[in-house]
């Protein structure tokens, strides 16, 4: 089998869609991963220990473990239990999950790295303790952890290939069925790389522009 | 639950395996990727950064694929575990670069400078004077990136090399106990981790005696 | 005026461990009296003040606003709404004056009437604007505080504290932090005050200042009030020699 790069412009819709879902995968888990990283950070930071302690675990396992394998147990292992999840939304949540655990402990030094008096400040106006922390503390926070996010954005973009391994369809999963019609796997990934490739320099432009908008200085 | 206690054993001597030779292949190509993007020559620069930003840029996934899947029809035939070691190796080679090259320039300039005024040649300086100061720099931040590296290794899970994430799933999708397998892989990966750590904790610190 | 006090506090003590801060004070302050605290680093006056609002808990005692004791005991949940609604009748401004970077000056002034009084959004900008004129800053509602100078971020932080309509204003050491030359904008704001009888306590460096602008000035040293009253009797004539030897190192100081 030689290379034949001409047959990969008529995939090229094939691969768009592709393309399209993989940004829609990892849009969706960064927003997962973005909420679920404040509400980790906020819990093992100021909540019971009761739901502190659960948390950290939890953290403590998806720190430790690949990312595939939590996938695999996601996917493959609730169903099991009962909760049969759609592959997309598994992968979704595999992916969310596991990079939330990742923001929310820089979220945590973000928090722990805002001022105390902003909590004094706050406070003395009368705003609670819940009050403070979701209007004051963690939107400080949030901004002053924006570039090592978007780091952990730029990973989680290259990592949503791995939900092609539990069969949810995106640009690593178009590539195999073009693939799988044409035996030209060397073609295809290639393409598909080329395609992630571009993705990734659309993100991290995104990202540095929102990096330069909310920069807050004292 | 006992039986499956054979396979997971010999299924992390796997991982293990993998890991230990990725991490070789990781320095080389990081070690020739910094020197190739701190030369002075404009080509190999160009070669470094290009080497960096194409394998951080796309999945490791899809280049472990294009190696494994498109490898013959370039004549390139590997077996799925080489396929895996050169695949990650290369992978993590990329990030490694970055990592020497930041702990080669954060020695200080003056360092370099003040050996340059003594007589010393640039590969004298380099040798003597700069890489072993940056040499402790690095093993902290090299760490993390083998860190990365162990949980990376499950990827050649998805071309079926038997390893950890593989026997995992297997048993996850078979066993009715998904969380008693993934517990168990997931102790085992962390037992390696944290090898790993206590390793490179115990270098950083003689590094820093010496 | 009536002589019923508007704050009473009440055999105030705390410690950390072994080490007394507050050693038995009692306070009254009246309706519309400007009270100077004045007294060496570690004297306990800020710990005083920040007793008032229970940012810093006494370990005994009680403090009173008008007929609510602001550090009541209760049961954790019913207190922190109980402190909440205390404490917007309290305001406070600080040394650094904390302000939200993460919001204009708009947005730090309007954020606790709109949560807190239910205001409106148009209700809460005319407050905004409506304080910010009062401190002279209304010119700069849409800055952000890292925009603004020392002096004006403190104005800022008082048309904070006032628009939530306090009862009193506690300052402790606001001008502690600024340029000499950006101190007298923030005391002219504070004089103003003063004028419109709100009621204030003032813990401060600045001798001149509380000369000029309050009524009584108790001298704190070591977790103790040492001596209380009218300015002109504290500046020219103290009693106790502490009050002596501190006032002359101050005055000095400030002379030069």
């Amino acid at each position: 089998m030689t290379l034949d790069f001409t047959i990969v412009p008529s995939y090229f819709t094939l691969l768009l869609i592709g393309s399209g879902w993989t940004i829609a995968i990892t849009a969706a888990a960064a927003v997962l991963s973005f909420v679920v990283g404040i509400l980790f950070a906020v819990i093992a930071l100021y909540g019971p220990a009761l739901v502190r302690y659960p948390i950290r675990l939890f953290a403590w396992l998806f720190m430790g473990t690949p990312l595939l394998l939590q996938l695999f147990l996601i996917y493959f292992g609730l169903i099991q239990i009962g909760i049969d999840l759609p592959a997309f939304a598994a992968g979704v949540i595999g992916l969310g999950l596991h990079f939330a655990v990742y923001n929310s402990d820089i979220i945590q030094s973000g928090i722990r790295a805002v001022d105390k008096g902003q909590y004094e400040g706050a406070r003395t106006l009368g705003l609670s303790r819940l009050q403070t922390i979701a209007r004051i503390i963690v939107p400080q926070a949030v901004r002053s952890v924006i570039p090592p996010i978007g780091n952990n954005m730029i990973a989680l973009l290259k990592d949503s290939a791995l939900v092609s391994v539990i069969g949810v369809t995106e640009l690593t999963l178009t590539a195999q069925l073009a693939i799988s019609k044409t035996f030209h796997p060397f073609e295809f990934y290639l393409a598909a790389a080329v395609c992630y490739y571009v993705i990734n320099l659309g993100l991290e432009a995104g990202l540095r522009h929102l990096e330069g908008r909310v920069q807050l200085s004292r | 639950m006992l039986r499956v206690y054979p396979f997971f054993l010999a299924a992390a001597w796997v991982t293990i395996q993998l890991s230990i030779y990725t991490t070789v292949l990781g320095l080389i190509c990081g070690s020739l990727g910094a020197a190739a993007r701190l030369s002075r020559s404009r080509i190999l620069r160009f070669v470094g950064a290009a080497y960096v930003s194409l394998f951080r840029g796309t999945p490791a996934l899809i280049q472990l694929f294009i190696l494994y899947f498109g490898g013959p029809q370039i004549g390139i035939q590997l077996d799925a575990f080489e396929a895996g070691v050169i695949g990650l190796g290369v992978n993590i080679g990329a990030y490694m670069t970055e990592t020497i090259r930041g702990a080669i320039v954060a020695v200080d300039r003056g360092q370099s400078e003040a050996a340059r005024t003594l007589g010393l040649s640039r590969s004298e300086t380099m040798r003597k004077v700069i890489l072993p100061q940056a040499a402790r720099l690095m093993i902290r931040p090299l760490g993390v990136n083998i860190n990365a590296l162990i949980k990376g290794t499950a990827l050649v899970a998805a071309i079926s090399v038997v390893e950890l994430t593989y026997t995992a799933q297997r048993y996850i999708g078979s066993t009715y106990k998904p969380f008693e397998m993934f517990l168990l892989a997931g102790v085992i990966y962390m037992v390696i981790i944290y090898v790993t750590g206590l390793a490179i904790s115990w270098l950083d610190r003689r590094a820093r005696i010496s | 005026m009536t002589d019923k006090p508007f704050i009473d506090i009440r055999h105030a003590a705390k410690s950390y461990g072994a080490l007394e801060v507050l050693k038995d004070i009692s306070l009254q302050v009246r309706k519309g009296q400007i009270v100077a605290i004045i007294g060496p680093s570690g004297s306990g006056k800020s710990t005083l003040l920040r007793a008032i609002n229970d940012l810093d808990p006494l370990t005994k005692g009680e403090v009173w606003l008008e007929d609510m004791q602001v550090n009541k005991p209760l049961p954790p949940r019913q207190y922190e709404r109980h402190i909440n609604q205390m404490r917007q009748q309290i305001g406070m401004v600080f040394q650094h004056f904390n302000l939200f970077p993460h919001l204009t000056v708009r947005g730090n002034i309007t954020l606790a009437p709109k949560m807190l009084k239910r205001l409106t959004e148009a209700e809460a900008n005319a407050l905004a604007e409506k304080q910010l004129a009062h401190v002279g800053m209304l010119d700069r509602i849409d800055y952000y505080p890292s925009q603004l100078s020392g002096g004006q971020k403190q104005r800022v932080a008082i048309a904070r504290a006032l628009a939530m309509e306090p009862k009193v204003m506690l300052f402790d050491e606001v001008t502690s932090a600024l340029d000499p030359e950006l101190v007298e904008e923030v005391n002219l704001t504070m004089k103003k005050l003063a004028e419109e009888h709100m009621t204030m306590i003032i813990v401060t460096h600045e001798m001149r200042f509380a000369q000029d602008v309050c009524d009584r000035v108790l001298f704190m040293d070591q977790g103790v009030v040492v001596e209380e009253g009218p300015p002109e009797v504290i500046f020219r004539n103290p009693q106790h020699e502490r009050t002596k030897n501190f006032l002359r190192k101050h005055l000095q100081g400030n002379a030069q």
